[in-house]
C-alpha cells in the first residue's frame, strides 16, 4: 500500500468546562491514501467538524487536541506552532466549508484572492499568479472568468461562490481538501454540479478528501470510503459498498436502514428509537447502547472495540454482518 | 374521495422594491417577484399532497396562503368549497381556520422557550375559548411523549422531541389539514424516520390530510399519494409518485431526478445538470424553463404551456409526450 496522505492516529479532543471535560472526538484513527475520498457521516454533533478542524489547527478554545498524533505526508502536524500551521494550511490542506462567505474575504475581488493565496505558497511571479488564477476559475466552470476576476464573492449567486472557494482551495494545488458540508445549503441541481466538480479535480490531480456531510447519497455517489461518527467515536469504517450494503454497526445498521427507499414503497420506516445522547451526559460502555437492539450487559460496561486506522472491524460487541473478507 | 382543498389560478406577487425615496432618486422602477404563479391543484380527503421544488420554487408561499398566513394576489383556496377570502359568515370561516393547522421546519424556533410543553400544546384551543382539560396529555401520548413532558420547557427536548411537540400542537384543534413545511429537513436521519411514521399513523387513525412541503425527493416519494413539481412559482408537473419517479413528463423533472443523489447509486457519476434557477424578478419568457432545458424550441420562448393531461400526469410543457 501506498503510504498515506495524512494519517490520524487515536485523537482525542477535549472541551474544559465547569461541570467536566467533554470529548467531542475521542480516539479516532483514520488513514487517507492518495486521491481517496473519504466520506464521514453522522449525526449533528457526533464531532465530524470538530476531527476536520483539529486536523487543520482550527479548533475553537477552549477544545484542544488532547491525545493522539496527526501526520500529514510523513510530517507530525499535531504540534506545529501557530504560524507553521498556517503554512501548512492553504498550501497542504485546502478547506471548503458549508457557507462559502467564511473562506472568501468579502472586501477584495476574487481575482485578487486566487492571486495572494497562489503568490503566498507558491513559488511563481505576479503575472503567473494571475494567470493561474484565471485557469482556476475556468476550471471551476465559472462562466465569462475573465470577466468575473473583477468582482466581489457578494455579486456571485450561492452555488458560484462555493465555485470560487473550490477554486481558492485547488489552486495552491494541495494534497488534501478538507470539504466540511459543501453542499447542505445548495439546491439538488447545485449541489450535483460541486460534487461532481470536486470528484473530477480531485481525481485529475490526485488530491485526497475528506467529505463530511450528513446525506448518504453524497456519500455512496462520491466517496471511497466513509467513516461514520457516533458521540465522538468512530462507530466504523469501510469501503462504502460495505457500509452501505453490508453495515456492521448496528448504529449503521439503523441509519441505512431508516432512510426511505424507493423500493420499499410506502411500508412503516425502520426506526432508531431516541436521539444521540448530549456529550455532558453519554451513558457508560458503548455510547449507542441504550438505543441498541443487540446492547447487552458487556456494552453497557465497555465501549466497543476501538478501529485501527484501517477500520478492520466496527466499533461494536456484536456487529451485525459477517465480516467482508478482504 | 372527495375534494378537501381547491387551488385555484392562486398566484402571489412581493412587491420587492427598494424604499420609496431611495427608488426616486435613483429613478428605479418597481421591482416585482411572483413567488406564486397561476398555481392550481386539488388536494384528496385523507391523501398526502407534496409540494417538491428547489429553494425559492414557491412551495412555502402556497403553504402560507393555504393556511391563511399571506393572502392571495390572484386565484383563490377553497377548503370544503368555501372560499376564506370571499366567505362573510365569521363562524364558518373561525371553524374552517381551526380545521387547518401547520407545522414548521425549525423545531428549535417554532416553539415559545418561555412557555411550558403543555400550554404551547394547548395554545390553539385556549385561543379559541376551548375545553383544554386533559387535552395536553392525550396529545403528549399521541405522539409518542410521555403525559409528564406537559410540566417540562422546549429546551429540555431533542430536535425529534420538539418536532413531535409541534405536530402535538397542530393536532390540539382536531384539524382536518396539516400543511407540513419541510418538517423533517431540521432532524437528524435517524429521527427522521420516527417523525415520519408518526405522521403516516396519526394520518390513518385520525383521517387527517397533508400538504406535504419539501425538497427531500426520497422522502416524498415515500409519503405522498400525489405530487406536485415547482419550478420559479408554476406547477410543472403533478402525478402520483410511481408516474412521477419512473416516468418523469417534465424536462425539469427529468433534471431533478437525475441529479439527486441516491443512496442506491454507488460510485455513479452523474452528468450534472446545466444553469441556475433564474432571477425570479425577472423571469424567463415563455416556459420558465427553456434556458435550461435540452427540448427548447422557439415556442417555449414565446408562449408559457398550459397544464395538460399526458396519461395520468399533468404537466406543463410544450414538448412533453406520453
Ligand atoms: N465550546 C463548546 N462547548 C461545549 N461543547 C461544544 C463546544 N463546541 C462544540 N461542542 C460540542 O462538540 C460536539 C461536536 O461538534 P461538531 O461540530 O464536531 O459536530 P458535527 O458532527 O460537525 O455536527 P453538525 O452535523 O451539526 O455539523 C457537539 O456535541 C457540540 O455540541
Ligand atoms: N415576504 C416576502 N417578501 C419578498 N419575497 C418573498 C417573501 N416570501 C417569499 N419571497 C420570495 O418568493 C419566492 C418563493 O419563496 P418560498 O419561500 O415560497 O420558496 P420555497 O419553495 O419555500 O423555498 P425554500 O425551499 O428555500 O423554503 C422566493 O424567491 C422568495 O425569495
Ligand atoms: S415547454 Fe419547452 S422549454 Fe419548457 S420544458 Fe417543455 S420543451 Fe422545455
Ligand atoms: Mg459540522
Ligand atoms: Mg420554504
Amino acid at each position: 500500500m501506498t503510504d498515506p496522505v495524512l494519517s490520524v492516529k487515536n485523537l482525542v479532543v477535549e472541551i474544559p468546562t465547569r461541570r467536566a471535560v467533554l470529548r467531542p472526538v475521542d480516539d479516532v484513527s483514520y488513514d487517507i491514501a492518495p486521491g481517496e475520498i473519504l466520506g464521514v457521516v453522522g449525526e449533528s454533533g457526533a464531532g465530524k467538524s470538530m476531527t476536520g478542524n483539529a486536523v487543520i489547527g482550527l479548533l475553537d478554545r477552549p477544545a484542544h487536541i488532547a491525545g493522539g498524533e496527526i501526520w500529514l505526508k510523513g510530517k507530525r502536524i499535531d504540534n506545529l506552532r501557530a504560524d507553521q500551521m498556517r503554512k501548512v494550511r492553504g498550501k497542504e490542506i485546502g478547506m471548503i466549508f458549508q457557507d462559502p462567505l467564511t473562506s472568501l474575504n468579502p472586501l477584495l475581488r476574487i481575482g485578487d484572492q486566487l492571486e495572494e493565496t497562489i503568490l503566498e505558497h507558491l513559488p511563481v511571479s505576479r503575472a503567473e499568479a494571475r494567470k493561474r488564477a484565471l485557469q482556476a476559475l475556468e476550471e471551476v466552470g465559472i462562466p465569462a472568468a475573465a470577466e468575473r476576476l473583477g468582482s466581489y464573492p457578494h455579486e456571485f449567486s450561492g452555488g458560484m461562490r462555493q465555485r470560487v472557494v473550490i477554486a481558492l482551495a485547488l489552486c495552491a494545488e494541495p494534497s488534501l481538501v478538507i470539504a466540511d458540508e459543501p453542499t447542505t445549503a445548495l439546491d439538488v441541481s447545485v449541489q450535483a454540479q460541486i460534487i461532481a466538480l470536486l470528484k473530477r479535480l480531485c481525481r485529475e490531480r490526485g488530491t485526497s478528501v475528506i467529505l463530511v456531510t450528513h446525506d448518504m447519497g453524497v456519500i455512496a455517489e462520491a466517496a471511497d470510503r466513509v467513516a461514520v461518527m457516533y458521540a465522538g467515536r468512530l462507530a466504523e469504517l469501510g469501503p462504502v459498498e460495505q457500509v452501505l450494503n453490508a453495515p456492521r454497526h448496528p448504529y449503521t445498521d439503523g441509519l441505512v436502514g431508516s432512510m426511505p427507499m424507493a423500493s420499499a414503497g410506502k411500508e412503516r420506516l425502520r426506526q432508531i428509537p431516541g436521539s444521540m445522547p448530549r456529550l455532558g451526559s453519554l451513558p457508560d460502555g458503548c455510547a449507542f447502547h441504550p438505543r441498541c437492539p443487540k446492547a447487552d450487559a458487556e456494552c453497557r460496561q465497555n465501549p466497543g472495540p476501538t478501529l485501527d486506522a484501517t477500520g478492520g472491524r466496527a466499533a461494536c460487541w456484536f456487529p451485525v454482518s459477517q465480516e467482508v473478507s478482504a | 374521495m372527495s375534494t378537501l382543498v381547491s387551488i385555484r389560478n392562486l398566484t402571489r406577487v412581493f412587491d420587492v422594491s427598494k424604499p420609496w425615496l431611495n427608488r426616486v432618486l435613483e429613478n428605479e422602477p418597481k421591482r416585482l417577484l411572483t413567488a406564486v404563479s397561476d398555481v392550481s391543484f386539488e388536494v384528496e380527503e385523507n391523501t398526502v399532497y407534496a409540494l417538491v421544488g428547489e429553494s425559492g420554487s414557491g412551495k412555502s408561499t402556497i403553504g402560507k396562503m393555504l393556511v391563511g398566513l399571506l393572502r392571495p394576489s390572484e386565484g383563490e383556496v377553497e377548503i370544503r368549497g368555501v372560499n376564506l377570502a370571499a366567505e362573510s359568515d365569521a363562524k364558518t370561516v373561525d371553524q374552517i381556520r381551526s380545521d387547518i393547522q401547520m407545522i414548521f421546519q425549525d423545531p428549535y424556533a417554532s416553539l415559545n422557550p418561555r412557555w411550558r410543553v403543555g400550554d404551547i400544546i394547548t395554545e390553539p384551543v385556549v385561543a379559541r375559548g376551548g375545553d383544554a382539560t386533559g387535552l395536553a396529555a392525550k396529545l403528549l401520548e399521541q405522539v409518542g411523549l410521555a403525559a409528564e413532558d406537559a410540566q417540562k420547557f422546549p429546551h429540555e427536548f431533542s430536535g425529534g422531541q420538539r418536532q413531535r411537540i409541534g405536530v402535538a400542537r397542530a393536532l390540539a384543534s382536531n384539524p382536518k389539514l396539516i400543511v407540513c413545511d419541510e418538517p423533517t429537513s431540521a432532524l437528524d436521519v435517524s429521527v427522521q424516520a420516527q417523525v415520519l411514521n408518526l405522521m403516516s399513523d396519526l394520518k390513518d387513525d385520525l383521517g387527517l390530510t397533508y400538504l406535504f412541503i419539501s425538497h427531500d425527493l426520497t422522502v416524498v416519494r415515500h409519503m405522498a399519494d400525489v405530487i406536485g413539481v415547482l419550478y420559479l412559482g408554476r406547477l410543472v408537473e403533478e402525478a402520483d409518485p410511481d408516474a412521477l419517479f419512473t416516468t418523469p413528463k417534465h424536462p425539469y423533472t427529468q433534471m431533478l431526478l437525475a441529479a439527486a443523489p441516491r443512496m442506491d447509486q454507488i460510485g455513479r457519476e452523474v452528468e450534472p445538470p446545466k444553469g441556475e434557477i433564474p432571477d425570479p424578478i425577472n423571469p424567463p419568457t415563455g416556459c420558465a424553463f427553456h434556458p435550461r432545458c435540452p427540448l427548447a424550441t422557439d415556442v417555449c420562448k414565446q408562449k408559457r404551456p398550459e397544464l395538460r393531461y399526458v396519461g395520468t400526469t399533468r404537466v406543463a410543457c410544450h414538448h412533453a409526450e406520453g
